[in-house]
């Protein structure tokens, strides 16, 4: 069964690398992007032009978004007793302590920063799939229909 | 210069701490590994007390769901309900592969959940993929204590 990555992510740049990265990686894996928190959420909740979206297995996000950033749409999946369970991992160029233990406060999952060269882009997105999609097991939990 | 990372590893199963410790035996310079033989000592030893009143706080937990006298996912509650404790990534490493293991400990928190391969290259193999992913890649938080003991 192909996996499905929710990627919320604002930049286009960042967005085409980990679309080539996962590509690299994993051709299977079926990569869904929101370019922001807003977007996240109507997706993940099937509002609106997302109301056929698929549940993903797994959630990339990013701290800073517009409409909506990143620690309140961690809040609102972390409280949500459908989405939950999703495991949702942290991506992005923040390094502060603030926003590593705000993150893990609110149950993320885990917090990763963005390299900056882009080989070792490449590469954590290697060793994402590696252990989030290959090791951990997933819940199977399909969306509530 | 690398900061020795410390885990807790709560397992009841003398052959499984053996063999982990064995996994991490190369990275023994930047890692200290503490062992927990049931629930209520892993408890015991995060809160420090009694005879672990001089524990440091675990930059990870390796936790194992079937344990003697409190279970695993009573551990985990009391982790993820701690203020203090509950930013601490808790990896569930077990043999149950059961719908229901994977699901209940999602909800309660679970940082992830992996599955304790039988053959022994297969488990030192996942040993080792835990420590270098969370132990290099992952930001985890700096180690404070917020609680006035």
């Amino acid at each position: 069964m192909n996996r499905i990555v929710l990627l919320v992510e604002d930049s286009p740049g960042d967005v085409r690398l980990t679309r080539e990265a996962f590509r690299d990686a994993d051709p299977e894996i079926d990569l869904r992007v929101a370019v922001d928190g807003v977007e996240a959420m109507a997706y993940l909740r099937q509002e609106g032009i997302h109301a056929d979206a698929q549940r993903p297995d797994f959630i990339l996000l990013d701290l800073n978004l517009p409409k909506m950033d990143g620690r309140e749409v961690l809040a609102h999946i972390k409280e949500d007793d459908d989405l939950k369970t999703i495991p949702t991992v942290i991506l992005t160029t923040s390094d502060a302590e603030a926003d590593i233990v705000t993150s893990y406060k609110l149950q993320a999952n885990c917090y990763l920063s963005k390299p900056v060269q882009l080989e070792e882009f490449e590469s954590l997105v290697k060793s994402i799939n590696d252990f989030w999609l290959t090791r951990v097991k997933l819940p199977q939990q399909a969306l509530g229909n | 210069m690398e900061k020795v990372k410390t885990i807790l590893l709560i397992e009841d199963s003398p052959g499984d701490v053996r063999l982990t410790r064995e996994a991490f035996r190369d990275t023994e310079d930047v890692l200290r590994l503490h062992v927990a033989v049931d629930g209520v000592e892993a408890v015991s030893f995060l809160r420090r007390e009694g005879v672990h009143g001089d524990a440091p706080r675990p930059d990870l937990i390796l936790l194992d769901l079937n344990l003697p006298r409190m279970d695993g996912r009573q551990v985990l509650s009391v982790i993820k309900q701690d203020d203090d404790l509950k930013t601490i990534p808790t990896v569930i490493l077990t043999t149950s592969e059961r719908e229901a293991d994977i699901e209940a400990v999602y909800q309660l928190r679970a940082n992830c959940y992996l599955t304790k391969p039988v053959e022994f290259d297969a488990f030192e193999s996942l040993v080792k993929t835990i420590s270098v992913f969370w132990l290099t890649m992952v930001r985890l938080p700096s180690q404070q204590r917020t609680r006035c003991e």
